[in-house]
């Protein structure tokens, strides 16, 4: 195996991104929405092709405003034809994402002719090209310190999620678990829908150009979908799922080594990444506290005397 | 102000239509529910008894008509309220522990970003220890069993401390000393001057339990004491022909005289 600082670089920016993806999937989870993500991953691809028609730019400024603008129209979308078309949530979810989606690839054929917004890179991602373009942090006569420009982007769509996280807590705590409480209290919960809508729009954005939107899918739900099985404890059930990410990260980019080993086709470090967090999920669901071979075992559970 | 609904009524409810799809499920219901009452809102199945309270908190949309919290619209009375949903309104299984559960009813007084202190904590304990589950307090919530959920749905709205409580079916499905336990302290809080309204639909312990009553099938067949209002006539406007329930209704009029 020819392991080389290209890994590194590529497990910092899957592992930024995954723990990125995990911290508002976490919330969508607990909300029950998680094809919420699905969706708006989905959805924001016309946000990304009307920002850069109408500012001619791919600055990440213009990219996250469209993007933002159409997760948060996602929401508010579903919810109406929710109530007014007396549809079914998921269902109402599946035609607003498919239909954006759609208009975002006819507008990104649209644009391509003079552009390199490119649609499969969008689905894919590009993560074994991100140590090519590096940006160089630290710099003196004997050494010097890179990181790939995509990680600085992801790095600090984790901080800002990070934060949001930190800063709004217990209101989103609230808003999951009882909305109508949420609501009698004052706090808004409308409100803390919308900003989560906009963390996963956002996310997904600073996500795309490096790893695309399938690891983006998978890194939402999967690891906070292991962690629940794994924990009933909100602040823990938050930290093992950004270390279910982490680990996606490196065992999928070691594992992405194995196939050329075996004389297979190479494969692309994104899919193998996502598919690890599969198989962390397939380890939790058998071997977990709740898990399959527990529940097969014939031994019984220690009852509770209050 | 209006004259019919004058502010000393902790509740007032004024002409409020609520449809579904154009369907009503309340019609301009009018009612004013006095200080320090024990009211229960009675009535059969569909009858609109959660969705009174629900529209009164604005949580779901007026079609018409207003409800007013001693005399002032409720967005600018939430102070006042604490409201217990249905059980099954939320998820059991969610991440949490009875003692978070409860504390979240102190978060209106601490505000938005502040952190959880001892102080919220100590608060929540205590509500637990009135309900008689403080053993339980670190205990996952889907741990518990149907009575020591609706215990811990209490325990968070005492810790509310409010003066008005809308409490939704909280003898539903609970167990015979749950529903003893939450009773007494509901008179606990009605004998200290608050005013609880309670969704109820077991026609055999309305006359025990509440001194005020609300008899409401999409309209108010009857509201009032207790004493005037539960009789066999207003059952019967309430309830309507359904037979089976009627059955019901002469079991519940014989025990008001034994209560």
């Amino acid at each position: 195996m020819n392991w080389t600082a290209n890994d590194f670089h590529i497990i910092l920016v899957g592992g930024l991104c995954a723990m990125a993806c995990a911290l508002p999937g976490t919330f969508l989870l607990l909300r029950r929405m998680s094809m919420m993500g699905d969706a708006i991953s989905h959805a924001v691809l016309p946000g990304l092709a009307i920002a850069f028609l109408i500012s001619g730019s791919r600055a990440n400024i213009w990219m996250f405003l469209g993007a933002a603008i159409a997760g948060i129209l996602t929401a508010l979308f579903t919810q109406w034809i929710t109530r007014f078309g007396k549809v079914e949530r998921g269902a109402a979810m599946g035609i607003v994402f498919t239909t954006l989606f759609a208009i975002g690839l006819v507008l990104i054929r649209k644009a391509a002719d003079h552009v390199d917004l490119d649609a499969a890179c969008v689905l894919y991602g590009a993560l074994e090209y991100t140590p090519l373009n590096m940006v160089t942090l630290f710099e003196n006569e004997t050494s010097f310190f890179a990181v790939p420009r995509a990680a600085l982007v992801i790095g600090a769509t984790l901080l800002f999620n990070v934060l949001i996280i930190a800063l709004f807590y217990k209101e989103f705590k609230l808003a999951a678990f009882d909305p109508g409480l949420a609501h009698t209290l004052g706090f808004r919960p409308q409100f803390m829908h919308y900003l989560l809508m906009t963390m996963v729009a956002v996310t997904t954005v600073a996500a795309f150009e490096a790893v695309g939107s399938i690891i983006v899918i998978a890194m939402l739900i999967v690891p906070p979908a292991t962690a629940f099985l794994l924990t009933r404890n909100l602040p823990t059930l938050i930290i093992v799922s950004l270390i279910v990410a982490v680990l996606s990260a490196i065992l999928g980019q070691i594992a992405s080594h194995i196939p050329p080993l075996l004389g297979l086709p190479d494969t692309t470090s994104s899919g193998m990444i996502a598919t690890t967090a599969g198989f962390l999920f397939l380890l939790a669901w058998l071997f977990g506290p709740e898990g399959l071979i527990k529940k097969q075992s014939k031994q019984l559970e220690i009852p509770h005397f209050d | 102000m209006r004259p019919e609904h004058p502010p000393e009524f902790p509740l007032a409810v004024h002409d409020l239509t609520v449809a579904y799809h154009r369907k009503p499920v309340l019609w301009d219901v009018e009612l004013n529910v006095p200080k320090g009452t024990l009211a229960g809102i009675v009535g059969p199945n569909g009858a609109g008894k959660s969705t009174l309270l629900k529209a009164c908190l604005d949580l779901i949309p007026k079609t018409s008509g207003e409800a007013l919290v001693y005399g002032k619209p409720y967005e600018h009375q939430r102070d006042l309220i604490a409201y217990v949903p249905q059980r099954e309104s939320v998820d059991w299984d969610f991440p949490i522990s009875a003692l978070d559960v409860v504390t979240m009813g102190t978060y209106r007084k601490l505000g938005w970003f502040k952190r959880i202190s001892r102080s919220q904590k100590q608060q929540a304990l205590e509500a637990l220890e009135k309900v008689g589950i403080s053993h339980l307090a670190k205990r996952q919530i889907s741990q518990l069993s149907g009575g020591q959920q609706q215990r811990v749905f209490l325990a968070r709205a005492l810790v509310q401390e409010a003066e008005i409580y809308f409490m939704d079916e909280p003898f539903a499905a609970v167990d015979a000393a749950t529903e003893q336990a939450i009773i007494e302290l509901l008179q606990e809080l009605n004998s200290k001057g608050k005013t609880v309204l309670c969704v109820h639909h077991d026609l055999a312990t309305v006359s025990r339990y509440f001194d005020y009553l609300v008899l409401l099938n999409m309209r108010v067949v009857a509201s009032g004491p207790t004493s005037e209002t539960f009789t066999r006539e207003n059952l019967q406007k309430t309830y309507g022909g359904k037979l089976n329930l009627l059955d019901d209704v002469a079991q519940a009029l014989k025990n008001v005289g034994r209560s």
